[in-house]
């Protein structure tokens, strides 16, 4: 699945980086741990959390993770928006909570893989 | 090929910067993904660590044909106890970098994990140095 896919079956907003939004997704981790994410994610996941400042983009980028999604709303840093427009990863936004936006998630991945 | 950054304590919009640059290299050169991911992750750590406890820090890299050497040497508080620093879980991050989602005490364990050696000492008061070698 593409991550315009994504956007469009999760109603996600799409904040930055629309160059990125052809690229095929992996999978998804989902965690708010930066150590975590850079120990434990796989390329091409989408990553789903909380955290809105820029350094979220830079592990995006060290590990070739397809996107970014936001949760809550949430809204990033000016400076996240511009990390992700340089690296040309997707940074989306949903309304729905962590649990809830990783539910349908689930649910997506295991019907379209 | 030697390589040399330099790290400003306490600025994270930095941080990662030395990492992205010697991923870019080491893609350039045609080494193994899965060897240049394992670099990446430690040398992130070693940097958000220098970042996130230290006043400043150099990183010095190396790389020959067979394998990449980075030293990253700061001057800090440094660490009194090596071992329990190394446990994953432990951690003396402020409540700001914890709130970032940083300092989960992983950043020592991740570079242990990731590296084929890795070497550390430290100096109370003084400031730590990292040594690293992961083979191609």
């Amino acid at each position: 699945m593409k991550v315009s896919e994504l956007v469009e079956l999760l109603d996600l907003q799409v904040i930055s980086g629309e160059k990125g939004l052809d690229r095929e997704i992996s999978g998804a981790y989902v965690s708010d741990l930066l150590s975590d994410v850079m120990g434990n994610a796989l390329e091409d996941q989408v990553w789903i959390t909380l955290q809105v400042h820029q350094n979220v983009m830079a592990i995006a980028s060290l590990k070739d993770l397809a996107a970014v999604i936001l949760v809550k709303g949430l809204q990033p840093h000016q400076s996240t928006i511009a990390h992700s427009k340089e690296e040309q990863i997707p940074l989306l936004s949903s309304s729905d909570s962590t649990f809830d936006l990783s539910g349908k998630l689930y649910e997506l991945l295991k019907e379209k893989g | 090929m030697k390589l040399q950054f330099t790290i400003e304590g306490g600025n994270f919009s930095n941080a990662g910067h030395a990492a992205s640059e010697i991923k870019k290299m080491l893609k350039q050169l045609g080494i193994e993904a899965r060897c240049i991911r394992n670099i990446v992750i430690a040398m992130y750590e070693a940097e958000v660590n220098v970042v996130a406890h230290a006043f400043e820090g150099q990183i010095l890299v190396d790389i020959e044909t067979d394998k990449i050497t980075t030293e990253i040497i700061d001057k800090g508080p440094g660490i009194p106890d090596i071992e329990l620093a190394m446990q994953e879980g432990y951690s003396t991050a402020s409540k700001k970098v914890r709130e970032m989602g940083f300092g989960a005490g992983m950043g020592l364990p991740n570079i242990k994990k990731n590296t084929d050696e890795f070497y550390i000492e430290s100096t109370v008061n003084s400031g730590t140095t990292l040594k690293m070698i992961n083979y191609f």
